[in-house]
């Protein structure tokens, strides 16, 4: 079988690969390009653990084809963070202790910087229903609402 | 050696075919030796392991655990967690 | 009394570092997704596994004809059930792990193969002929207890009857704890009532799915890097199941996505061991969420029915439980914790409680948090919630007056130690949510609930390091953050800042066996032998300064980090710190470590009491949550966030139990629901904020106080809600999940009978 040759940008850098036609944008991620921050929880796009961005849209890369990411910017988790400096979601995790298991801890980062990119002042209700598609088994959720509402707030004020 | 109350519980109860009786034992060990010479129909049960109380506390597997003199003992199925 | 006495009450009220919420030693790499779990390791030239799964809930295997598959380009090994060890310790797990002669369920193991790539692997498994002779299935616990269901083992005669039955049955054994006269306890009562109950089976629903991969050399070294609660377990399985020694196999715990108890048994590792032994290459399997649902463990599902007996006066005379689970395939349903736990929370004359482990066709059950408890507790904390309506009285002043105390003969026997059950049922009753006010269709609801908690065999490593930091190594893998409380209870004893402290999680290879991260076990078992080391460790650090000072050993002790002399007559000296002994260590009689091996019992049962406010709207059945607080006694809190995160956690999936989760089979005895889309767990938008209030009762067993808190948190929820739903819909609910359509049954049925 001949592979498709996918030319891309992953958190800014170019890169170049060759996938089949049946591998998802995860499987891509993970097998080919050795990025595991993504995690796959389910397949079929109901657990958001393992959530990109695709031109800033946040996106379950399960669903998504990795030949369908020529010429798009593509967003991981490894690229939230400027080299050591965390992003505030990522440090309001930690401070507010929003993880346990810290599975699912990827997705939420990026689906929670998506969600403060396009709405920085969200409402308690705006968050939960932002994350409804990012299933958590361990915190009940409480300490991350609370972990994106405060980084909402210091990103407000920076 | 000291002689106790023991109460059994559970399946052990139902196994032994009692739910009290006196046994002599200075450990949890001792114990369970004259528990299974009394009841031998327990002795697969004993070797998969059961449970022994002390006063309230619960010992899984600890032979040499002494029992005192007078002390509430049972003998139940063993536990697990999640 | 008996027991450890541990507990230090003096040292408890002057703590500097337990009780202060430090950020945890792996949260950097789990945030910024460097954290390597189970599917995260690839190993060189390594191939694929995947698994061939029975269609059928019920069929004797008749043949299995691999050929063609082994034949394909890619294809390096198939293994069936010949090709583990048929003397295996745990006759159970080898027959699961792989079948033998009978599919046992929809989605029971009956060929491996390993391949190139994971399409290979999967086309592969097209290929492999199995001949099956389907046989008649029942997924039902009543239905699989009648005389004439379909029977899955042909040798299991009930135990625990008072005669050997002629027949065999899917009647695995019959539990029986209590003490008093049930019946003459209900003939003193005013008021008795009598309801039956059902809770669907419910999965533990980590996010990540099981994963492994496994090294097997020709010369038999082996090594496996696994998601697993208890790697030293997986050890211990594997090796039986492969016919290996146990030091051939090291055992590499990864980051661990989720457990619950479901990750306290082998599934694919000794597969994947048998396919790499096979193939003479590493293999790396890792579940689809549909195998986790099909054919990892989910836990029992019930049919109860629970009789409790009071006076006016809110004296509860009598109780009476008779509970049904099924956990699938083998025996081992947990109907005897259930039986157990049923009553734990009051103090009782009269009890009895009777359980049955039954078998049906579906995936052997594993542990989920509580093992049997939720659904038992749910059933009485429904009756007793009744009771109080009846009698006009309120809902924890009925059950203050019952409740089990310090002393108390427990409904399974032995008395309790020192509990904390009043102390959570007075700080519930006194919290604000429990006097707002409540709006229309809108209820509210209580309820109590027991764990047990244990120890266990434990075996933990501390190392004084040469710049006089700290290195932990325990063998308990970390699941919710506990290598921080570890890091919090050895800076606490060494008297040394937190962040010169760092916990591992061990491979088996390098500390003494561990048992499993399960029955809230490793802050208290784990964290009581890093106390013990540290302990070791400053005693030597002691001995190392005195030798310097040239003064007698006893004439030192430890204290903010340093060795200091015990007064002027010891030597007029400056303290020597810890970073002082240990840079000359090499000097002084080479490294200083501590170490601590036990079994560690003295756990300390624990209590908690939940009280949530529900909406039901009434033309869709839908249960929306208004507020939830969660009161428990942890004993002593070593990290409050990890403990508030437990208790919110556990609730949590309490939550989903009572109102969606449920495993919802067809005729044909195949789920039909294995997916995260149709398995709904509880999203982020279903809810509120969980409130928490941590009760601390010290428990006599662990130097600190510590009391298990992982699972207790899950016991209330399912009463709490059905309480709850209860009094906003009007209409006593019984059966669990609460789903919508449901609700609006129960709903429509007393309108229609006040029509």
């Amino acid at each position: 079988m001949s592979g498709i040759h996918v030319s891309t940008t992953i958190n800014g850098d170019q890169i170049d690969y060759v996938c089949e036609p049946e591998e998802t944008m995860l499987d891509v991620l993970r097998d080919r390009l050795g990025m595991t921050g993504a995690k796959e929880g389910c397949s079929t796009g109901d657990c958001g653990a393992c959530s990109i961005t695709v031109d800033g849209r946040l996106t379950c890369s399960c669903l998504m084809l990795g030949a369908e990411a020529g010429g798009h910017e593509i967003g991981t988790v490894e690229g939230v963070a400027q080299g050591n400096e965390l992003h505030p979601v990522q440090q309001k995790i930690l401070d507010h202790a929003a993880l346990q298991c810290g599975v699912c801890t990827p997705g939420i980062v990026v689906a929670a910087k998506a969600l403060l990119e396009k709405n920085p002042d969200p409402t308690e209700t705006e968050v939960r229903y932002w994350l409804a598609g990012n299933l958590c088994r361990c915190t009940g959720y409480d300490k991350i609402i609370r972990a994106v509402m405060d980084a909402a707030q210091e990103l407000r004020s920076a | 050696m000291p002689v106790h109350q023991v109460t059994l519980s559970g399946i052990v109860a139902k196994t032994a075919g009692l739910t009290a009786l006196e046994l002599e034992g200075n450990n949890i060990r001792q114990l369970l030796k004259s528990l299974e010479a009394a009841c031998p129909d327990l002795g697969p049960l004993i070797a998969k392991g059961v449970a022994v109380s002390i006063d309230g506390t619960l010992y899984r597997d600890d032979w040499f655990q002494p029992i005192p003199e007078g002390a509430e003992v049972f003998v139940i199925p063993r536990l697990a967690g999640g | 009394m008996a027991g450890n006495q541990e507990f230090d009450a003096d040292r408890a009220q002057d703590f500097r570092v337990v009780g202060t919420r430090p950020a945890r030693p792996d949260g950097m790499d789990k945030v910024t997704g460097k954290a390597r779990f189970g599917a995260d390791m690839n190993m060189p030239g390594q191939l694929i596994g995947k698994i061939l799964r029975s269609p059928h809930p019920h069929a004797r295997i008749k043949s299995i004809d691999a050929s063609e598959a082994l034949a394909m380009p890619g294809v390096k090994a198939v293994v069936t059930a010949e090709d583990f060890n048929a003397d295996a310790k745990d006759r159970d797990v080898l027959t699961n792990i792989m079948a033998r002669d009978k599919a046992l369920y929809e989605g029971h193991a009956v060929a491996a193969v390993a391949a190139t790539s994971r399409i290979k692997a999967q086309q592969a498994l097209k290929r492999i002929k199995v001949n099956y002779e389907i046989l008649p299935h029942v997924t039902d616990v009543d239905a699989a207890m009648q005389p004439d269901a379909p029977i899955l083992h042909d040798d299991m005669f009930t135990q625990g009857l008072d005669e050997k039955p002629a027949k065999p049955s899917n009647i695995n054994a019959r539990h029986e704890f209590g003490h008093g006269d049930v019946e003459k306890g209900f003939a003193q009562a005013d008021i008795v009532i009598e309801r039956d109950f059902k809770t669907a089976a419910t999965h533990q629903g980590y996010i990540e799915p099981h994963a492994c991969v496994a090294n097997v050399g020709a010369d038999g070294m082996s090594e496996l890097w696994v998601c697993t609660q208890g790697h030293f377990h997986v050890r211990s399985q594997c090796a039986s199941l492969l016919g290996m020694d146990v030091s051939r196999l090291r055992v590499t715990a990864s980051e661990i996505g989720g457990g619950f108890g479901g990750k306290t048994t082998v599934f694919i590792e000794p597969v994947a061991l048998a396919l790499s032994r096979k193939a003479g290459r590493p293999v790396k399997l890792v579940m689809t969420r549909e195998e986790v649902f099909k054919a990892s463990g989910p836990t029992a599902s019930s049919s109860m029915r629970v009789k409790i007996g009071v006076k006016k006066d809110g004296t509860i005379t009598a109780g009476e439980a008779s509970l049904n689970y099924q956990g699938g395939a083998f025996p081992g349903a947990p109907a005897d914790f259930g039986a157990m736990s049923a009553f734990a929370c009051y103090d009782l004359e009269n009890v009895k409680a009777v359980a049955f482990d039954v078998v049906t066709n579906r995936p052997k059950g594993a542990a989920y948090r509580a093992p049997g408890a939720p659904m038992s507790v749910f059933a009485v904390e429904s009756v007793v919630d009744e009771l109080a309506k009846e009698i006009g009285m309120d809902p924890f002043d009925l059950r203050l007056k019952n409740a089990a105390r310090d002393g108390s003969k427990s409904s399974y026997g032995p008395k309790f130690g020192k509990i904390g059950l009043v102390a959570c049922l007075e700080a519930a009753k006194a919290h604000p949510h429990y006097a707002a006010p409540l709006g229309p269709n809108q209820g509210r609801g209580v309820a109590s609930g027991f764990w047990f908690n244990f120890g266990g065999e434990t075996c933990s490593n501390l190392n004084v390091n040469e710049d006089g930091t700290i290195t932990l190594a325990v063998g308990t893998p970390d699941i919710g953050g506990s290598r921080a409380s570890m890091c919090i209870m050895v800076a606490e004893e060494l008297e040394v800042p937190y962040e010169r402290v760092r916990a591992i999680v061990a491979d088996t290879s390098a500390l003494g066996f561990n048992d499993t991260t399960e029955g809230s076990r490793v802050t208290f078992s784990s964290g009581m032998a890093l106390i013990k080391a540290a302990r070791k460790a400053k005693e030597e650090m002691c001995k190392r300064a005195a030798m310097m000072w040239d003064i007698p050993a006893e004439a030192v002790y430890w204290a903010e980090g340093a060795a200091h002399p015990s007064g002027p007559n010891a030597g007029d000296f400056e303290p020597m710190t810890i970073e002082e002994i240990a840079g000359s260590a090499a000097k002084t009689g080479g490294p200083i470590a501590g170490h601590h091996e036990y079994n560690a019992d003295g756990a300390g049962v624990s209590f908690g009491t939940h009280i949530v406010d529900t909406e039901v709207d009434p033309e869709t059945g839908y249960v929306k949550i208004l507020r939830y607080t969660v009161v428990q006694d942890a004993g002593k809190a070593i990290h409050p966030d990890y403990v508030e995160g437990q208790f919110q956690g556990g609730a949590v999936q309490g939550i989903g139990w009572a109102l969606n989760e449920e495993y919802i089979y067809g005729e044909d005895g195949r789920l039909q629901n294995a997916t995260f889309l149709d398995y709904r767990l509880p999203v982020a938008s279903d809810l509120p904020m969980i409130d928490t209030v941590i009760v601390e009762v010290p428990n006599p067993g662990h130097p600190y106080g510590v009391r298990g808190v992982g699972e207790t948190g899950i016991v209330p929820p399912l009463a709490a809600l059905a309480n709850s739903v209860s009094a906003a819909a009007g209409v006593r609910l019984t059966d669990l999940p609460m789903s919508p359509p449901k609700v609006l049954k129960a709903i429509g049925a007393t309108k229609l009978a006040a029509e």
